[in-house]
């Protein structure tokens, strides 16, 4: 016999509580970090010193959004941080100095993402791989595959004009134009979430698979675009980090991968998939990032980062998986 | 059939018990009892709380109200485990067994025999094959469980049972994965236990197994106690008297007017499907409602996915309106108009964690979208017109689903497929566990829906319900359609005995 | 008709059991294969001093590999023991710092450090319900960043007489071999024939059966992830022995090389089927892989390359296998 346990809960709150009860706690911790910061290091807010810090994140947006994607509709992308890596290498080595031959690099990033994407997509749904093996074992065949491609040392080198995209400011102005990539990264992404059929199904898909079936989305196909879009997106990052860093290496994408799930993770987005949105993500994204650069304040050696990150991890799914049991007693 | 020990006294004793869910009271002031050494049949329709009561006595559920009395002195379990220990074994539907172990590793897990360092193989492999053999089981206690045929499995089960030394051992449904030849075996098994003193509780739907291998049965109806007695003071036609009589408690819809009842929508032809469902044929014609009725297990559930893609057939045909389809996937079916509303709504119905309007509108998304892009505007309109002409009622349209009422929830899986304007529905359950409130308004909604020249199926265990709001009804029995019956035949009597696959001849009874 | 009396292992009950053991006999048999086909193919292949070699690196990574199974067989999985080597290898050469007094105390410290690696692994897990590979990828980012913040090179060293382990011979067999033989052989035992051993299949192949059925799966969980960091430590050890110092990328490949050992051996990563037997041949055969790459000059990337396909393929082929 089922059994019916919810009950229409009528509750009379203080409806200022409620607001903020509904308003995703990173917000808060993004705010307290922001404060923080401002007290250790209060020159961080003059515009030269926070603009460059938002250059320095917005790689790390555009790839934590793409991983968005996937995380929401159930899965994981392992794979980012090879990609991003495989992408600068490409680019350095089409365009080789060459101004005229950037184009042609931007077309190699979208195509090599794409086939990625659709490669991560169809492994896991149609061979039944569970992803954090698929994009696992792509990682690996990525990171091989580019060392055998440079033959171990970066080749060619990109020209100014991929760079101004990471690097430069619009005009003579504060603003970096890294900053107006992201902003309509983002715009494209919450247009996708909200307003496309591609955007329910892929929240139906990771909130529940069965039903979503039942009620005719496509999981396989709306799984797989969500790990082109990932992968786009971290081609993408690759030409804004490269443009950051001036140049490729071997290992300009190393740790892409942990620190676009961290970032998802912070912003509260379930690792089982079917909830969040771009605003969380973004704020988990900044939060993370300005962390980073609080240990650095701090003095803490680089490596930290990775220490931080770990415990986000696992603290964000305990802390969920606490909660879940905490509902259902 | 046995006679029972000298010894009268129960070994068991529940009194008055008492268990309630919110929304549903499972069991009230039941009160239960089994003399040591009898095979006890316990019996009902679907809900009336045979599993609910011996979820209490096996301790995965705590009563409300109401004591157990074990050997005569007071228990009250917290845990399977106790139960277990007490001498309480419960064989379920679902084995737990472990398909990748052999099976002397399934029956001694958690109690495997020691030396000093090491497990005795030796020891729980000759112990596993004393008590097969006592049992007169054939197989080799070295084989992988998941090597084994149904049957055999469950005769782990039972070899499981005896290890624990258990007084009691409850079975439910054990027939049911059986086949002919293997029920005998069982019924067998079942004797034999009792010889050994063991005491059965025996829960079946199959009346000729009660009849054949019972003491006593017990009739529970509606989650109260209808009578205890010896099986040679009833006829089938009694028992079956006693499960399903009752008052209705609300008024069904008016049914269809002949006239209205359009052309034939949707025939199923000599549908075959697996190991499940076996030469189906029937027809559902426009503005008419079908009731498909039939026990756990009969096979609506299988059919029903079936017509809608959602699991493959092989044989057959299904038209649609005339024309022959057979779909792959849901996605298929939904575009032909075809809409389903699934038995367990949380699990198949509903996405939870997402609130009102993507829920209803993800069946329908293609039809209101340009280049991708979802037309809100029109979507909004019809959530809304949707949502109002059926009263669903949420404290605000941004609550997720999974805080809604279950009779609001459903309400919520009913315009999703009202929004596709779904020419032919499927319900599976559409009450189940519903207030009764809601339920009267559903009902109606149905019967509206099939005013208006939708082809309705609708599968329910609830005999009032099937009997107050089917124009016809289809009854199905392991995996066939065993009956149909219009207006006239369809008597409660007649469906249950068609649904146990009892049909009498000159007040005899022959089984199946 | 009764079963078959006693416990009289008769000729068809004997072929029953080897039947049985297919899944073993399919990796063995690959093994076979490729060692033949290597000792034809590939020149040098059969040398004295590559044989040995072979079993050297077969050390290393095998006595992790051992860990790792216990925690695949339970359906959960270790992704930070490759961190925990590296960590191990340079506490172990830090402090021994050349001396033979500290030999002792650091094998007992490192070994202290693994299990208690792993018991926080286990505790993670079994107590706070995190799923198992965030909660070893969190250890691992964890681990790292406290390794790589104070460590960038090689550092301390070890004394002569501690070489002893990666370079001593009993007879013609190296003594790291015999480690691991008697580390395998205990292994299995502990799998096949004691209490925890079941238990451990029982959790990996259903936990809601085994706690109806009284298993303290919590515990036995802990117990599996603890001996993974145990073995984790056993390579760190001998790792350390054979490079004579330690630095902090020396435990890298471990990770994923001992969960593809463990897979290819037959244990699928949704637990309950398993052995050390099967490990074993795995481990082998990722030997002779790396041993082959070695001879044949190909790099270390196109390895990456060829590991990353081979771990999808196998993971994907298992999982085809079980659905049937």
């Amino acid at each position: 016999m089922e059994v019916d346990t919810t009950t229409l809960k009528e509750k009379k709150v203080n409806p200022v509580i409620t607001f903020l009860q509904r308003i995703p706690v990173i917000y808060f911790v993004m705010l307290l970090i922001f404060v923080v910061i401002g007290i250790v290091q209060p020159n961080f807010y003059n515009s030269r010193p926070f603009f460059g810090f938002l250059k320095r994140a917005a790689p790390l947006i555009v790839v934590s959004i793409g991983q968005m994607f996937v995380i929401i509709s159930g899965e994981f992308d392992l794979s980012v941080g090879s990609l991003i890596t495989v992408c600068a290498a490409v680019a350095a080595k089409v365009i080789f100095n060459d101004p005229t031959k950037v184009w042609e690099a931007f077309a190699w990033i979208l195509g090599i993402a794409l086939v990625v994407g659709l490669i991560n997509g169809l492994v896991t749904t149609k061979l039944r791989v569970p992803s954090f093996i698929t994009t696992l074992g792509m990682m690996l065949i990525l990171t091989g595959a580019i060392s055998i491609y440079t033959r171990g040392a970066p080749q060619g080198g990109v020209t100014d004009n991929f760079r101004i995209y990471g690097r430069a400011n619009i005009g003579d102005s504060i603003i970096p134009i890294a900053l107006i990539v992201t902003i309509v990264v983002i715009a494209i992404a919450i247009i996708i979430m909200h307003y496309t059929t591609l955007g329910r199904r892929i929240y139906a898909v990771g909130g529940n698979p069965i039903a979503a079936r039942l009620s005719g989305v496509r999981v396989d196909m709306v799984k797989t675009l969500a790990f082109v879009l990932c992968a786009l997106g971290a081609g993408l990052g690759s030409i804004l980090i490269v443009g950051f860093a001036g140049m490729s290496s071997l290992i300009i994408g190393k740790g892409y991968e942990f620190q676009s799930i961290s970032a998802v993770v912070l912003g509260g987005v379930a690792l089982t998939g079917g909830s969040g949105n771009v605003g969380m993500v973004v704020a988990g994204a900044l939060t993370l990032q300005a962390l980073f650069s609080l240990l650095n304040f701090l003095g803490l050696p680089l490596p930290i980062r990775l220490t931080v990150q770990g415990s986000i991890i696992i603290g964000a799914v305990a802390l969920a998986a606490w909660r879940d049991i905490r509902k259902s007693d | 059939m046995q006679e029972t020990s000298a010894n009268n006294k129960p070994i068991l004793e529940m009194r008055d018990v008492t268990k309630a869910f919110p929304g549903v009271v499972a069991l009230k002031d039941v009160s239960f009892e089994c003399k040591p050494g009898e095979v006890h049949a316990l019996v009902g329709e679907n809900g009336a709380g045979k599993s609910t009561l011996m979820k209490i006595l096996t301790g995965a559920y705590k009563a409300d109200e109401g004591t157990v009395f074990l050997h005569g002195e007071k228990v009250a379990f917290e845990h399977p485990q106790q139960a277990q220990r007490a001498g309480i074994s419960i064989i379920y539907q679902e084995f737990n067994l472990l398909p990748d172990r052999s099976v002397s590793q399934n029956i001694y897990l958690g109690r495997e025999p020691r030396g000093k360092i090491f497990i005795d193989e030796q020891r729980m492999v000759l112990q596993t094959e004393q008590l097969l053999n006592e049992l007169e089981v054939k197989i080799e206690p070295r084989t992988k469980v998941g090597e084994l045929g149904v049957a055999q499995q469950q005769s782990v089960e039972i070899a499981k049972a005896l290890s624990l030394e258990a007084d009691i051992i409850v079975m439910d449904e054990p027939t049911a994965p059986l086949s002919l030849y293997e029920v005998e075996s069982l019924l067998a098994l079942v004797r034999r236990l009792q010889e050994k003193g063991i005491t059965i509780i025996y829960i079946t739907h199959r009346l000729e197994e009660v009849f054949h291998i019972a003491d006593r049965v017990t009739v529970l109806k509606d989650g109260t106690l209808v009578n205890t007695a010896p099986v040679s003071e009833y006829t089938s036609d009694e028992l079956v008297h006693h499960m399903v009589g009752r008052e209705f408690d609300h008024y069904f819809p008016e049914k269809a007017d002949p006239e209205n009842i359009g052309d034939v929508i949707l025939e199923v032809r000599h549908l075959d499907a697996g190991k499940e469902l076996h030469d189906i044929s029937f027809n559902i014609r426009k503005g008419e409602v079908v009731g498909f009725a039939g026990l756990e297990g009969s096979g609506r559930t299988q059919l029903a996915r079936v017509i809608f893609g959602a699991d493959h057939f092989y044989k057959g045909e299904i038209r649609l309106n005339g024309q022959s389809m057979r779909f792959r996937s849901p996605v298929e079916a939904i575009r032909a108009g075809f809409g389903f509303i699934s038995e367990d709504r949380k699990k198949e119905g509903l996405i939870l964690g997402l609130p009102l309007k993507p829920n209803v509108s993800l069946p329908s998304l293609d039809s209101r979208q340009f280049l991708g892009f979802i037309k809100r505007q029109e979507e909004q309109e019809v959530v809304e017109e949707i949502s109002e002409s059926i009263d669903i009622r949420a404290a605000s349209k941004r609550q997720e689903v999974q805080f809604l009422s279950g009779g609001n929830q459903q309400k919520v899986v009913l315009a999703k497929w009202l929004a596709t304007n779904a020419k032919m529905l499927i319900f599976d359950e559409p009450t189940r566990g519903i207030d009764v409130g809601a339920k009267a308004s559903i009902h109606q909604l149905i019967r509206d829906l099939a005013t208006q020249g939708v082809g309705v199926m609708m599968i329910s265990s609830e005999l009032p319900e099937i009997i107050g709001m089917s124009d016809r009804v289809i009854v199905m029995h392991e995996g066939r359609v065993e009956a149909e019956l219009n207006s006239d035949q369809m008597t409660e009597k007649d469906i249950m005995l068609a649904a146990t696959g009892t049909t009498q001849d000159n007040g005899v009874l022959t089984g199946e | 008709m009764s079963t078959i009396s006693g416990t009289s292992r008769n000729f068809f009950s004997q072929v029953q059991e080897i039947f049985n053991r297919i899944p073993n006999m399919g990796v063995y048999g690959v093994l076979v294969l490729i060692f033949v086909g290597c000792l034809i193919f590939v020149p040098n292949f059969g040398s004295p001093e590559n044989v040995r070699n072979l079993g050297q690196h077969s050390v290393a990574l095998g006595l992790v590999a051992i860990g790792q199974t216990f925690v695949i067989i339970a359906a959960s999985l270790d992704l930070s023991v490759g961190v925990s080597i590296s960590a191990m290898a340079v506490l172990a050469s830090l402090m021994m710092d050349g001396r033979t007094s500290m030999m002792l105390p650091t094998v007992l410290m490192v070994i202290g450090f693994g299990t208690f690696v792993g018991l926080i692994n286990g505790l993670i897990i079994a107590k706070l319900r995190v799923n198992p590979f965030i909660a070893t990828l969190g250890t691992w980012l964890i681990l790292q960043g406290f390794l790589f913040s104070r460590f960038d090179n090689f550092a301390g060293g070890v004394p002569r007489e501690f070489e002893y382990l990666g370079y001593g011979q009993i007879g013609p067999v190296p003594v790291g071999v015999i480690m691991f033989f008697l580390v395998a052989a205990g292994g299995q035992l502990l799998l096949s024939k004691t209490r925890f051993g079941y238990h451990l299949f029982g959790i990996g192949g259903n936990q809601q059966v085994s706690r109806l059925s009284g298993v303290r799966t919590a515990r036995t969980m802990i117990i599996a992830h603890v001996l993974c960091g145990l073995g984790a430590a056993l390579t760190a050890v001998f790792i350390v022995s054979r490079l004579r110092a330690g630095a902090p990328w020396v435990g890298e490949t471990y990770t994923l090389d001992s969960i593809a050992a463990v897979v290819v051996g037959g244990a699928p990563l949704s637990g309950g089927i398993g052995s050390i037997t099967g490990t074993v041949a795995g481990v082998l055969i990722f030997s002779i892989l790396n041993n082959i790459f070695n001879i044949l000059n190909i790099g270390a990337f196109a390895q990456l390359v060829i590991r990353g396909i081979i771990l999808i393929s196998v993971v994907a082929f298992y999982s085809f296998r079980l659905r049937k």
